[in-house]
């Protein structure tokens, strides 16, 4: 294939890659954008050339062993949603924008630390990208079969032009904005596609080469077991095999958190804490597929092209030699991907690094005192652009004028060493409040120190081809101290062997020397937020310890000079706001320090926004014990707060109750005052009549005697009145006490519903109504038949007021049945309205459904059945189903 | 002759206002509910309507609003006579329109006199 085609596929490729990310850019919003599985597939950038073609070089030489580096991911996974969270948490609380951020701030904003931590993701990170430029580079030359190296000017060179567009991408997408903590949807949405690719096209090669070039899997195992060492390349060998496995694993767990790339798209992009939940089964399972038929592809090349070529490039020179281009180029592309992806994250999360905990923080700060807002917001995100141009013009030369000798997996596990040098102040930081500065610094010194000696000077010195004594005999011809064999201990290789010293001397360190010395208060706090960080999530601002004095005008300027007048009057107004307080504070309270502090964070990086803020304020110093005191204070305030929230909502569902109470007491007094209402007029009628009757009778002494006859008679039926309703009232009230005793004794039912009958037939006549009783056995049954024939009376009554006249129809019927006697009575009347039905046993309750609006009675006819029905231990009910008039039941036990 | 309208449920206590009336040269209608006493005042036309509250079918409260509603009824004299005596009763009542309130139970003598001044105004 020409080059020049190829490179034209190569920048068709790229404009792709620009026009999806304008797309994510542009639908910022978008479910397509934002959502669980672009997060995940965002974790792919993990997988860069190293993957892609190191782990079959790797597994051709090594066998199995090249899984290591997969196993510490899938093992960390699951301890994501613990710990990725909490990092995730406190880098959102606090707009961290990069890993030296993260671990300068859990240090009481170090300023030293945070270079410090640049520098070594610097080391680490430089060579490793040039590897990726490697890469390009020879896979270039592979499809063009020619040699790209020969050209002697770097401007002849494809590699060099790609690495540019790369950094224009990087620049283009990576600095839209001045606060670092923003997420850059463009480069992620674009990284997550890349992975994509890179995924599939890898898979597609892994099937064309077991299933096509070969029959499967076992055919590849049967030809390649009779050609070479295969027991040692399916096992992990001896003791030592397994020391080298663990530690490996170990080391690639470490990177998963770690390398800057990971820690930019896995916590600095995240947007929904929830889509971590994906991200821990799918990214393991991105990582199986990946590595699904890197050992086939790696055997199917040594069976087919022997030990001559590189086997790093297998996927490649498979297809090719089969004259398979279009697979070729598929590959190509898929590796290509892994580099962009690799390089534009890496770079992006160096250039912040570079710009937040390097250059402005040491110099450039001052410079901005003296500009204009949107001076100072260009000349930071300059420094960003320029940085990531560095980043990617270094790694080209480095990769110029070295790369010839190194292997991507060697330069790979190194890069790994070095970084593991953050863990112990990252991990045990976090979960350990003693961590100091003081301990974090000589533990990553020390570290790298080791890493040094034991790795990369004997590493670059082979390299060079190389081999001054002190490799072999020990520095200073002293036999423990020898770089691949510290101490004697000898059966490592040299990356694991250099990570268990480095990282074994780190851990001691950091340890020690936090352990001897006190960090200062603002370490200690920031320490407390850290270990602490579910708790002072809900505290924000309050866990932040200062004291001193500070003027609320000069932290407004400092804030200006980076946001602008408009948007820093209107954060201090939102916080105001929050903290209710007057618009024209003057003072400025430790909340107010933080929150302005936090403001810059995002732009300058925290030592710098630290540094910042503390040149308008006098800070004093606090001693420890008081800060402690503080935080003590502040977790107090908010148990408190969680104790009165529980209390309040208990009060509150008391409240409910007494509400409840209430209404039913505002009813039961309603029913009470309607029945006193009641009372009164049927008290107040006959008396009324008397009255009036008296009166006349008494002035008119020459009235006719036939008239004298006829008001003496009505006064006599007023009378027997009110007597019958004092007698009703009573009778209810002597019923109701608890004390009252039925006289019972042994009745025949029949003869005293036929007596209940009897006494109601004149008024039954009046209406011309039939009252019937359909039963006439005898049944005897024990009961109180004074006040059984009352309850008769009453209901027959009723019925008979609620008929209508001339076409009154009541019935009384009863049978045995279960030992009970089961008594009935029907009337053809109007019925009782449904909504009434459930009321009318009340005492005092009176059916509006009466054919009159005044109601009749007292309301408590049936109020006094019921009485007396439950103290015979029956029941009586209404059949609700019954629509033809009212019908009542009677239960009651024959013992 | 003075014409009165006495409606009550209650037979004896309308028979001892009927004959007090009729005692004091009032032309006397009786009525024993609302429906009755507008039906009543389709032919008739008294000076005063004498009105109890809880009656049966229409209640003295719709009884006065339709007489008030009446523009041929217009210048009779509506009064309550009602064992309804709580304030808010009789506050109820003079909200509505009527021209005087009178509790049960009560004195003939009195009431005759009240309205009879009733008449004068």
């Amino acid at each position: 294939m020409s080059s020049f085609v190829l490179f034209a596929i190569i920048i068709l490729y790229l404009a792709f890659l620009f026009l999806i990310a304008f797309f994510a850019e542009k639908n910022r919003r978008s479910k397509w954008v934002n959502n669980p599985i672009v997060y995940t597939l965002s974790f792919g950038v993990y997988c860069s050339a190293w993957t892609y073609y190191g782990s079959i070089g790797e597994a051709a030489e090594q066998g199995v062993r090249f899984l290591a580096i997969y196993i510490g991911p899938i093992i960390a996974a699951p301890l994501w949603i613990i710990l990725l969270r909490k990092v995730i948490r406190i880098s959102k609380q606090h707009k961290i924008s990069s890993l030296a951020d993260f671990i300068s701030l859990r240090y009481g904003k170090n300023r030293f630390l945070g270079a410090l931590v640049t520098i070594v993701c610097l080391m680490a990170i430089l060579p490793y990208t040039s590897l990726q430029l490697k890469s390009v580079s020879e896979t270039f030359e592979i499809m063009t079969q020619k040699s790209l190296m020969k050209s002697n000017s770097i401007f002849t060179d494809s590699t060099f032009y790609i690495s540019l567009i790369l950094a224009v991408f990087a620049a283009l997408f990576g600095t839209q904005t001045t606060d670092a903590s923003q997420k850059r949807r463009g480069i992620i949405f674009s990284v997550a596609f890349e992975s994509l690719i890179k995924w599939l096209f890898f898979i597609i090669i892994g099937i064309y080469c077991t299933y096509f070039l070969f029959d499967g899997t076992s055919d590849i195992v049967n030809q390649f077991k009779s050609q070479s060492n295969f027991e040692s390349l399916v096992t992990l060998g001896s003791f030592e095999g397994g020391f080298n496995w663990f530690f490996t694993i170990m080391l690639s767990f470490i990177a998963i958190f770690l390398l800057p790339r990971q820690f930019q798209v896995a916590v600095l992009e995240n947007n929904r804490e929830k889509h971590l939940k994906t991200a821990i089964w799918l990214f393991p399972l991105y990582l199986l597929l990946f590595n699904i038929f890197v050992i086939f592809i790696a055997w199917a090349g040594k069976i087919r092209l022997g030990n001559d070529v590189n086997a790093e490039y297998f996927t490649l020179l498979l297809p090719l030699s089969e004259g398979n281009i279009f697979l070729a180029m598929l590959v190509f592309l898929g590796g290509l991907s892994a580099v962009i992806s690799m390089v534009i994250v890496s770079s992006l999360a160096l250039s912040i690094m570079i710009s937040n905990n390097l250059i402005i923080p040491y110099g450039f700060l001052s410079k901005f005192v003296k500009n204009e807002p949107e001076k100072n917001e260009r000349f930071i995100k300059n420094i960003r652009r320029v940085a990531i141009f560095f980043i990617i013009i270094v790694s080209y030369s480095l990769f110029y004028s070295f790369s010839a000798k190194m292997s991507l997996y060697s330069i790979g596990l190194i890069s790994f060493v070095i970084i593991a040098q953050l863990a112990p102040s990252f991990f045990i930081g976090l979960f350990w409040n003693r961590g100091s500065s003081k301990g974090a610094i000589i533990g990553i010194f020390i570290g790298i120190l080791i890493t040094f000696f034991t790795l990369l000077i004997p590493f670059l010195l082979q390299a060079n081809s190389l081999h001054p004594q002190f490799l072999e005999e020990g520095l200073f011809s002293i036999d423990l101290l020898k770089p691949h064999a510290l101490f004697g201990i000898d059966f490592l290789t040299p990356p694991t062997h250099a990570f268990f010293w480095s990282f074994t001397v780190n851990c001691f360190c950091y340890v020690y020397f936090s352990l001897s010395s006190k960090g200062n208060y603002r370490e200690r706090n920031y320490a407390e937020m850290f270990v602490d960080s579910k708790n002072f999530t809900d505290l924000q601002d309050n866990a932040f310890v200062w004291k001193g004095e500070a003027y609320v005008s000069d932290i407004k300027e400092v804030l200006m000079r980076f946001l602008g007048q408009e948007k820093a009057t209107r954060a201090l107004n939102i916080f105001f706001a929050k903290y209710n307080l007057p618009r024209n504070t003057q003072f400025a309270d430790a909340k107010l320090i933080h929150f302005s502090e936090q403001l810059l964070t995002g732009s300058i990086g925290s030592a710098s926004s630290k540094i910042l803020i503390q040149s308008v304020v006098k800070e004093e110093e606090i001693s420890l014990v008081e800060v402690l005191r503080i935080l003590e204070e502040s977790k107090e305030a908010i148990a408190k707060s969680k104790a009165f929230k529980e209390k309040s909502l208990e009060l509150s569902n008391l409240a409910n109750q007494l509400k409840e109470a209430n209404l039913k007491l505002i009813e039961k007094d309603k029913q009470k005052d309607e029945f006193l209402d009641t009372v009164a007029h049927e008290l107040k009628t006959p008396i009324t009549g008397i009255r009036a009757t008296t009166e006349l009778l008494l002035d008119d002494a020459a009235m006719p005697i036939e008239m004298k006859e006829q008001f003496l008679n009505n006064m006599l039926q007023d009378a027997e009145r009110l007597s019958r309703l004092i007698h009703t009232i009573l009778d209810f009230e002597k019923l109701s006490s608890e004390y009252h005793q039925l006289t019972k004794s042994t009745n025949d039912i029949s003869k005293t519903i036929a007596r209940a009958i009897a006494s109601l037939q004149t008024m039954a006549a009046k209406k011309s109504c039939a009252i019937i009783q359909k039963s006439t056995y005898s049944v005897t049954v024990n009961y109180d038949e004074d006040r059984m024939i009352q309850v008769f009376t009453n209901l027959i009554a009723n019925a008979i007021k609620f008929v209508e006249p001339n076409e009154g129809l009541i019935t009384i019927e009863y049978l045995f049945e279960d030992k009970q006697l089961k008594i009935t009575v029907t009337d053809n009347g109007k019925g009782i309205p449904e909504q009434d039905q459930q009321f009318i046993f009340d005492k005092f309750f009176q059916s509006k459904n009466q054919n009159t609006i005044k109601p009749i009675g007292t309301g408590l006819g049936l109020a006094i059945c019921k009485q007396i029905i439950d103290k015979h231990q029956g029941a009586i009910w209404l059949d609700n189903s019954y629509k033809n008039g009212a019908k009542f039941h009677i239960k009651m036990p024959l013992n | 002759m003075k014409k009165i309208l006495i409606v009550d449920d209650e037979p004896n206590i309308l028979m001892a206002l009927e004959y007090a009336f009729k005692k004091n040269d009032f032309e006397v209608f009786i009525a024993r509910d609302g429906s009755e006493a507008l039906e009543i005042l389709k032919n008739e036309h008294p000076n005063v309507v004498l009105l109890d509250i809880m009656m049966p079918k229409v209640d003295g409260y719709q009884t006065l609003q339709i007489i008030k509603q009446n523009e041929n009824l217009k210048d009779v004299k509506v009064v309550f006579l009602t064992a309804k005596s709580k304030k808010e009763d009789i506050e109820k009542g003079f909200s509505l329109g009527v021209d005087q309130y009178f509790t049960k139970p009560f004195s003939t003598k009195k009431i005759i006199a009240e309205i009879n001044l009733l008449l004068q105004e």
